[in-house]
């Protein structure tokens, strides 16, 4: 299962963070600079999964912004990692062309979005229409 | 909305409340809220599985919903479900096949294409499914060859997520049963994964590979090359995976270059989970394929320093373990420990090197045992080598303790020491209250001669002896137990002491932590105490024999061990152990306050053993019984049970077993034979009378039978005596009926040879009728044997009794039955079986007492049987049966104001109301039907509320408050235990309902 799923950007803040299972405050601040600073010094020839501690990362990177995805090991690392891929394409069609801006200024909605597609650490919906689609209906409710 | 956070947070006290209203909306209209219905109920799963059990029928309606979706939700609860019992959804693994076919087929709409794969995540988790349901069952895997075979060759675009459904297509084909021409294409798949460029790839692969290897090493050959490559890659990550795959490849002739490159590897990473589960890795391996002794040391102190204080204290536990029990060899043995000693003098000779304390431990623990192999090197040096240690700041005071232990071994080698008085002096004046109190025993000690050369003997007889690992053990125990025969106003620290010797040789490591701190030693005190009884008793029993007196304290060491997990089993082991000598005497309540005393008297009888103090342990004798009353037929039980669990524990070759069952059956004998209990007398005479006299009783030549085989000790019959024994403790008035009753089953094996199998069950069944007991069920067969199985309710405990038919006209040859463990169950004797030979056309028989760990409503218990016919390879034969809670449950028969009193005493309480078909909404009714059914007893009626009680064994209350009005049934739980109530509603629920 999907332990957390983080997106960090290179300077080392965190811009989304969601867990799927209970870690302390104080403990996930120490764990996502260290989670950072391991996928920072890798090397894009490098494998896009690391061990870390009793699980494993996933990372990959858009520009200055890295997501990362803690599994166990009963997840299959591919998947995940194509799973991001595809959370960054819905984000993108729904802001059309995503940045990094839109993230900090639309938590809610990125928000929104992850827990449709990842719920207790399950990966529930990948179907891009239907991933937005409460999102779309909530927007038209907030227009009129 | 509402549904979204209910699936994302939700308390678990509130499902009853919510859930009609999440039914309803299963049925809505719009496929996304019927969606998010599913997953509340996926969540309220997670958290509460019990609570959602009702409804398992309109899980597999959402499985079958129009939209894929809603479809895709509940795939996840089967998931879940399935990981926890495979064999109850093996009906569904057609439907899950037809649902791949579509998807792969793409028969899905469009918009569910990922880069025109569709629905990726989907067919992945189906596989996942297919591969749980298809494990090691050649039926199911049957159905999914087909569709396996075409996402194969579906899968061959190249994008990354076709690999993702690639690499779980290949894990599930080698998870199911195999087939070879998908292993091949599998094989042929993953090839391609590793010799990819892209290094995502090749980490998938490497991971496939691993899995793959465990079936086919052949396959590893084919990328030997690749395989070295990714050895030396410069990313981590590949080389630990690479590793993992080394070491599931790993062989005795391969062990050394492998363990090589991993302890390479262990100097490398500073991350300490990897550190942790690599040295127990490689301590596995050495252990398991070690070439040779020196190889194996060095190894191991490889290991020691770079593990050093993170590594499992398993690992060093067990690497003790070896050196002492050694193997069948004897000079082999003396080679390895005199190597071991070498190797850690000459690693204690550079100086300030820095080693883990663990590490510490294990040397001082070894030169402690067996500097006396070496030849040159004199106790002095090696004590002056410990005192250098026993000096150095950095060492922990529990290493300190067990240098001092060792240092004490020592003593007696090199009589009037320098170091010795060195010590001696410089920690008399210890802070550490500890080292002080260690110190004045080796001063007393050396004080004494007489007891010096006593502690000599008994040492050296016992290194001399070194067959097992209860034999040096047991030398450092009676090296305590002289040590406090010179100071035994200590009492306390004497125990510690003990617990520490213990420490080494029997991983009581935790424990021998705790003697630092007051508070936990004293708890431990309390604990330890009745075993410490049996101990004395047991020392005065054997004055006479000394011979047996090593054997007898060696039992000993075995229940101590068992003390700290298994409870009570030690204390009723003491009551066997003073039975023999015991007159019934009404039970004393200032025992327990006695025990201190009788500590320190044991250990003086010990450690005196040999001199001259017999008086003072006819008075120990006296003290000690006094304290004690006889409740024989339980404790009993519960001493062949702590045999036998040691026996499990140390299980080692055939013949030490049976080596130790004889013995166990001569302390048996020993203690029946003089006793002077009268009801025991009688029994043993009634049970001879009966095995001469009455011959023409079929049962009672078995139950003779049963007797000698018992005493041939096999390893099977530890049971049966078990029950002999029991009976034999009845009272003499009830004696024969039990008696035959009991003995009769045992000796089953003896009886088949002639009988038939239905014969044989009837008449099983017959005798058995004493006890509730389920029809014979048959649980697997082929063309040549049958498997059946029966449940037998007794009232402590759930027996199964499996029964292997041998249907064919040959003999079976080196049949072997095994249960596999769940966490659920505890098995209370070896769960596994061998016989050497089923004669053609017989029936053979075996029972297990099954104990529940955990409360569940329904589980399967799997095992297989092994036969081997003629030449013919090994045939394996599987085989469940599925238990359930009511299994456990049994009436408790207490009156109204004890259930008052204990309703109050219960925490956890559960409400549930019940409609009832209105015909039968009376009390009365429902009391019968939950009477009859789940077993409860009826404790009171008063009006139209009743009252019940049962317990899950072993011995866990439940309450049950039941009040009908209105065709409503309100039913009311009440235990001590969290679980155990909503899974008993259930229960009620169910056959409530049903009546």
């Amino acid at each position: 299962m999907i332990k957390f799923f983080l997106m960090v950007n290179k300077q080392g803040q965190t811009r989304l963070s969601r867990y799927y299972e209970h870690v302390e405050i104080n403990k996930r601040t120490i764990l996502e600079a260290d989670v950072i600073k391991t996928c920072l010094t890798r090397s894009k020839e490098q494998c896009s999964f690391i061990e870390y501690k009793d699980f494993k990362l996933i990372y990959r990177q858009y520009a200055a912004l890295f997501i990362v995805v803690g599994i166990n090991d009963t997840e299959n690392e591919m998947a995940v990692y194509e799973f991001i891929h595809n959370f960054v394409e819905v984000l993108d069609m729904y802001f059309s062309r995503v940045s990094e801006l839109d993230i900090m200024f639309n938590l809610d909605k990125v928000h929104i979005i992850l827990d449709e597609m990842v719920l207790n650490g399950c990966i529930v919906e990948t179907n891009k229409a239907r991933i937005l689609a409460p999102l779309l209906i909530l927007d038209k409710m907030a227009e009129s | 909305m509402a549904l979204t956070i209910v699936s994302q947070i939700f308390p678990r006290e509130m499902i009853p409340a919510v859930l009609p209203l999440i039914e309803e909306k299963l049925q809505h209209s719009k496929e996304i809220i019927r969606r998010k219905a599913v997953q509340a109920l996926y969540k309220f799963h997670l958290i509460a599985p019990n609570q959602v059990q009702h409804i398992h029928v309109k899980f597999r309606k959402a499985l079958c919903d129009r939209d894929v979706g809603v479809m895709a939700a509940s795939l996840h609860i089967y998931l879940r479900m399935i990981k926890e019992n495979p064999s109850a959804y093996k009906d569904l693994t057609g439907s899950f096949v037809t649902i791949l076919k579509q998807v792969v087929g793409g028969k899905l709409p469009v918009d569910f294409n990922y880069h025109s794969v569709p629905a990726p995540w989907l067919q992945i988790q189906l596989l996942r499914i297919l591969g749980l349901l298809g494990k090691d069952d050649p039926r199911t895997s049957e159905l999914t060859y087909d569709v396996l075979d075409e996402s194969l060759r579906r899968a061959e675009l190249s994008h990354n997520i076709t690999y993702a459904i690639l690499f779980e297509c290949v894990h599930t084909i080698y998870t199911i049963y195999p087939k070879p021409e998908l292993l091949e294409k599998a094989a042929r798949c993953i090839g391609k994964f590793v010799l990819s460029p892209k290094i995502n790839l090749k980490y998938l692969g490497l991971k496939a590979l691993t899995y793959v290897i465990q079936q086919d090493p052949n396959l590893a050959l084919q990328h030997q090359m690749t395989i070295i490559e990714c050895l030396d890659h410069p990313d981590p990550i590949i080389k630990r995976e690479t590793l993992e795959l080394l070491y599931r490849i790993t062989n005795a002739q391969n062990v050394s270059v492998i363990v090589q490159k991993m302890l390479e590897y262990l100097q490398q990473s500073k991350e300490e989970y990897i550190i942790i589960s690599l040295v127990g890795k490689i301590a596995e391996l050495a252990e398991k394929y070690a070439p040779d002794n020196e190889w194996f040391i060095q190894t191991m102190n490889a290991v020691f320093s770079v593990g050093g204080d993170v590594m499992h204290p398993d690992i060093p536990n067990n690497f003790l373990r070896l050196l002492a029990e050694g193997f069948d060899d004897e000079n082999e043995d003396k080679q390895l420990r005199l190597y071991a000693v070498q190797s850690y003098l000459s690693l204690l000779e550079i100086e300030n090197a820095f080693y883990p304390q663990r590490f510490l431990q294990v040397m001082s623990w070894v030169l402690g045992e067996y500097s006396y192999l070496l030849d040159k090197g004199t106790p002095e040096m090696v004590l002056t080598k410990l005192y250098r240690l026993l000096m150095n700041k950095s060492t922990t005071s529990e290493t300190k303790t067990w240098i001092m232990a060792a240092v004490t071994k020592l003593t007696p080698q090199a009589l009037s020491s320098k170091t010795v008085e060195k010590i001696i002096q410089e920690f008399s004046v210890s802070l550490d209250t500890c080292m002080r109190q260690h110190a004045f025993e080796l001063k007393h000690l050396q004080e004494n001669v007489e007891l010096m050369k006593n502690l000599f003997l008994v040492d050296k007889s016992c290194e001399d002896l070194v067959v097992d690992a209860s034999l040096s053990f047991l030398d450092g125990f009676v090296a305590e137990g002289l040590d406090q025969g010179a100071a035994p106003y200590k009492p306390h620290h004497q125990r510690q002491e003990e617990k520490l010797s213990q420490g080494k040789v029997l991983n009581f490591e935790p424990y021998g932590l705790s003697f630092s701190s007051n508070m936990s030693s004293s708890g431990y005190t309390g604990r330890q105490s009745p075993a410490g009884i049996s101990l004395s008793s047991d020392v005065s029993g054997n004055s006479a024999e000394t011979g047996q007196k090593e054997t007898n304290s060696l039992k000993l060491e075995g229940v101590k061990k068992l003390w700290g997990k298994e409870g009570y089993l030690p204390k009723k082991e003491n009551k066997a152990k003073n039975n023999p000598e015991l007159q019934p005497v009404p039970q004393d309540s200032t025992l327990m306050e006695n025990v201190d005393q009788m500590m320190i008297k044991k250990e003086q009888s010990q450690a005196l053993h040999h001199s001259e103090e017999e008086a003072e342990k006819q008075r120990l004798a006296s003290t000690l019984f006094v304290g004690l009353g006889s409740e024989s037929a339980v404790s009993l039980l519960g001493k062949t049970d702590t045999v036998s669990h040691k026996f499990r524990r140390k299980s080692k070759v055939n013949d030490t077993k049976n080596r130790k069952v004889t013995s166990a059956h001569n302390i048996n004998c020993s203690s029946f034979s003089p006793l002077s209990n009268a009801p025991y007398e009688d029994n043993n005479h009634l049970n001879n009378f009966q095995d001469k006299g009455d011959t023409g009783l079929k049962k009672c030549s078995l139950g003779s039978e049963f007797l000698e085989s018992s005493l041939k000790s096999d390893s099977l019959t530890e049971l049966d005596l078990v029950e002999n024994l029991s009976v034999c403790n009845l009272s003499p008035s009830s004696l024969f009926e039990d008696n035959s009753m009991e003995i009769f089953h045992p000796p089953q094996p003896t009886l088949s040879s002639s009988a038939t199998e239905i014969s044989l069950t009837s008449s099983l069944l017959e005798e058995l009728n004493e006890h509730v007991h389920s029809d014979l069920v048959e649980l697997c067969n082929n063309e040549m044997i049958t498997v059946s199985s029966c449940k037998i309710w007794k009232d402590d405990s759930l027996l199964l009794v499996w029964m292997v038919a041998n249907k064919s006209n040959l003999e079976l040859k080196s049949m072997n039955l095994e249960i596999t463990s769940t966490e659920n169950f505890k098995i209370l004797e070896h769960p596994g079986f061998s016989f050497p030979v089923i004669e053609a056309e017989s029936t053979t028989s075996i029972q297990h007492c099954v104990q529940m760990e955990k409360p569940f409503t329904e589980e399967g218990l799997s095992g297989y049987v092994k036969y081997q016919m003629e030449e013919d390879p090994c045939i394996q034969l599987e085989f469940s049966l599925t238990i359930s809670l009511l299994d456990f449950i049994r009436p408790m028969k207490i009156c109204t104001e004890d259930f008052g009193k204990l309703w109050l005493s219960s925490g956890n309480d559960v409400k549930q109301n019940v409609k009832m078909p209105d015909s039968q909404a009376n009390l009365p009714f429902a009391l019968k039907t939950l009477q009859q059914k789940l077993r409860l007893h009826i404790v009171d009626i008063i009006g139209n509320e009743g009252i019940l009680a049962c317990q899950l064994l072993p011995s866990i209350p439940c309450l049950l408050h039941l009040r009908a009005y209105a065709g409503i049934v309100a039913l009311w739980f009440r235990s001590s235990c969290s679980t155990l109530p909503d899974y008993l509603l259930y229960q009620c629920q169910k056959v409530l309902e049903e009546s």
